[in-house]
């Protein structure tokens, strides 16, 4: 080693060492990810999730969305975005603050956050601060009635949602030439479950529906033990549950169907839960049957194709599902706004976001194209159902790949 | 509504209730003898449920057959905090010793988080979904199991405190703690004993709680407050009462969902507590300060 050779090292001392390691984690830990590599500044996107908490399954299933974006997005030769995740912790007032936070390091389009509660959090702040936010998932009518600007919505509200599930209720009852004659609607107590609540008032009515609700009852989305409100149901004589529930409540409310020993002719659920895979493999066999009357996605669209490919490449085994079908979509919105915008102003990605107009997509419907209230007001829904670990979709008949179940098979009859 | 389903919800609520009893057992003998409030004891129950946990996801262990080596973990823990870390707060002001607990508290429910994650995890036994058919009751096999053992688990530790010479002198230092010292009893070593064994009862909640919910680490406060809640209207420092309170909270709040709104069954234990402090300040079994 010459003289020159030694000094250069003796300079790296342990402290000067120490020093350029915290730089690099700090560097490391606040330089934002790029799902794409492509020329030009990438579209800084802060994706709110609730990563951890009780919707934290839920949360980390809508991030492998975000994960099978980049390819896509680049053989669309959209610009890249530099995702910078953000954890809701299932928290409203944490949702606030990743917001303000997101924002804070840079983030000039906002994505998220599944939950109604920590989106309506979000959106106030993504409002006040002039930073876009498109919404993958959350069905609260409320967040596009208050006139945002900033805010646009590519999912169905409570009352869409409710519409389309009624529709595909009639649809299936029809064919299988028998129905309920009375439910139990079970829904969570938040934000999102009210709205389903209230909704499912004043839509009801319009579908002359073959069952009456028997009763209704609410629980506490963070529940841990749902023996109670089982029996309750239970004990009403009802044939069927009507159900707005989360992912953790699904799996308890299953587990005590079958420990006191009912099983209702059909689990019929207008929202998240019983179709996650978490759901489908913790509870295996049990599993199956419920029908779940979702937001989705129409299998003959080529992108559908490109996102079911995508996924069974980087996650083998997991179904295609809501959660990553609307994250899906909110990333490509961003994209594709960001191109026609040529710049990442806030207001001049609003408005390249108001005039989106994208047929080449995942979700049923024509496309994607928002009102003047900043809602995707033509998506439809669909019927699917559990089969053998797999989801079928057994209605709307246009779309539909099987033919649905009814009666649900007895829980102790399965092997 | 037909009579067998408030049966069926009362019996429920009784098991998991003798379960919420062992746990705040645990918070009883600490308070009842070394007369500090462990504001960690939330967070210990989850630390055992953790441990069952791990025993199953590497070794399928069942939480039951676990019972007692975690509560022997948990005492060890209990002891060596006991010794180490409270014991020189034991003649310093309450505000003290509030503050070092609910450090310790916010030390494990953090360290849990980086050992754990935040994702809930649970135990799948194979009688996870077993139940027991008694005429029109059915009954919950997991409950009745983690009831049964509870129920064995409380027996144990009432019977060392009346037959044994350690429990005897237990009992000793939390009647009389000068007497104590002046016939020459280890107190020191018999706070740290009644700490572990405190510390041993929540282990065992624990590793029976892990096959009734879901355990997260955040989970510990709750706990810590539903032991609270318990204790208090059981009576502080009442074995019996801790037990009893147990039972009366956990057959509360099942009926009190079942007759009212499920969402809002918690509000019908705070009322209990709440009635408790009203008209019995010092507790159900709880002894009047005069």
């Amino acid at each position: 080693m010459t003289d020159k050779s030694r000094r250069s090292s003796a300079r790296l001392t342990r402290r000067s060492f120490a020093a350029g390691a915290g730089a690099a984690g700090i560097l490391a830990g606040t330089t934002p990810f790029h799902i794409g590599r492509a020329q030009g500044a990438a579209l800084k996107v802060g994706v709110l999730l609730p990563r951890s908490g009780v919707q934290a399954g839920i949360g980390q299933d809508c991030q492998r969305g975000v994960e099978i974006a980049a390819g896509i997005l680049k053989d669309l030769k959209l610009p890249d975005l530099a995702i910078m995740n953000g954890d809701t912790e299932s928290n409203v007032e944490v949702s606030r603050a990743r917001a303000e936070r997101l924002i804070s390091e840079g983030a000039q389009l906002l994505v998220g956050a599944f939950d109604s509660g920590q989106t309506t959090a979000i959106a106030q702040v993504a409002e006040q601060k002039g930073i876009p936010l498109v919404i993958n998932i959350a069905a609260a009518p409320p967040i596009t009635e208050q006139g945002y600007k900033f805010v646009f919505r590519n999912f169905p509200t409570a009352p869409m949602i409710l519409g389309d599930a009624f529709a595909n209720q009639k649809e299936i009852f029809d064919a299988a030439g028998s129905a309920p004659k009375s439910v139990v609607f079970m829904h969570v107590n938040d934000t999102f479950g009210t709205a389903m609540k209230n909704g499912i008032g004043a839509v009801m009515p319009k579908f002359n529906l073959s069952f009456n609700i028997a009763e209704t009852i609410a629980y506490d989305p963070a529940a841990r033990d749902l023996s109670v409100e089982v029996a309750k149901a239970k004990a009403t004589g009802a044939d069927a549950l009507l159900m707005v529930s989360r992912l953790n409540d699904a799996m308890l409310i299953t587990r005590e169907l079958v420990k006191q020993r009912w099983t209702p002719t059909a689990v019929l659920s207008m929202g998240p839960g019983w179709y996650e895979d978490q759901y489908l493999k913790t509870l295996a066999k049990l599993a199956d049957g419920p029908m779940s009357f979702v937001p989705w996605y129409d299998p003959n669209k080529a992108m559908s194709k490109q996102l079911e490919a995508a996924l069974a490449k980087a996650h083998p085994g997991i179904n295609l599902n809501t959660n990553h079908i609307y994250t899906f979509e909110a990333l490509l919105i961003a994209a594709d706004a960001y191109k026609r915008a040529g710049s990442a102003d806030p207001k001049a990605l609003a408005d390249a976001i108001r005039a989106t107009d994208i047929t080449n997509n995942v979700s049923i419907g024509p496309g994607i194209k928002f009102d003047a209230k900043g809602q995707n007001a033509t998506l439809k829904n669909a019927a699917i159902q559990n089969r053998g670990g797999k989801l079928v979709t057994v209605a709307p008949k246009s779309a539909a790949t099987a033919k649905a179940e009814f009666p649900m098979l007895a829980y102790d009859k399965r092997g | 509504m037909p009579a067998e389903v408030y049966l069926n919800v009362a019996v429920s609520g009784l098991l998991t209730g003798l379960v919420y009893g062992l746990m705040a057992l645990g918070l009883s003998v600490i308070f009842g003898v070394v007369r500090v409030v462990n504001f960690a004891h939330g967070e210990m129950m989850t630390i055992a449920m953790y441990i069952a946990v791990a025993a199953f996801s590497a070794y399928r262990l069942d939480p039951l057959v676990l019972l007692v080596p975690i509560a022997a973990v948990l005492f060890a823990l209990g002891y060596v905090m006991q010794r180490g870390l409270i014991n020189p707060f034991i003649n310093r002001p309450e505000h003290s010793q509030f503050m070092l607990l609910v450090a310790i508290a916010l030390i494990m429910v953090n360290g849990l988080l980086i050992i754990f994650g935040p994702d809930a995890q649970s135990v799948q036994t194979r009688y996870a979904f077993d139940s027991f058919a008694l005429g029109p009751l059915i009954v919950d096999a997991t409950k009745a199991y983690a009831g049964a053992a509870a129920v064995v688990v409380a027996a144990a530790l009432f019977a060392f405190f009346r037959f044994t010479l350690a429990g005897k002198a237990i009992r000793a230092c939390a009647d009389n703690y000068l007497g104590a010292l002046v016939v020459g009893l280890d107190v020191k070593r018999l706070y740290a004993l009644t700490f572990g064994l405190g510390a041993a009862c929540v282990g065992a909640a624990g590793a029976m709680m892990v096959l009734l919910i879901d355990v997260t680490p955040p989970l510990g406060p709750a706990y810590t407050l539903l032991a609270f809640v318990i204790v208090i209207t059981g009576g502080l420092g009442s074995m019996a009462g801790a037990l009893l309170g147990g039972v009366l909270i956990g057959m509360t709040e099942a009926l009190g969902g079942l007759l009212f709104t499920p969402s809002a069954k918690s509000m019908f234990a705070f009322g209990l507590l709440v009635l408790v402090l009203l008209f019995r300040p010092q507790g159900i079994l709880g002894k009047s300060p005069s």
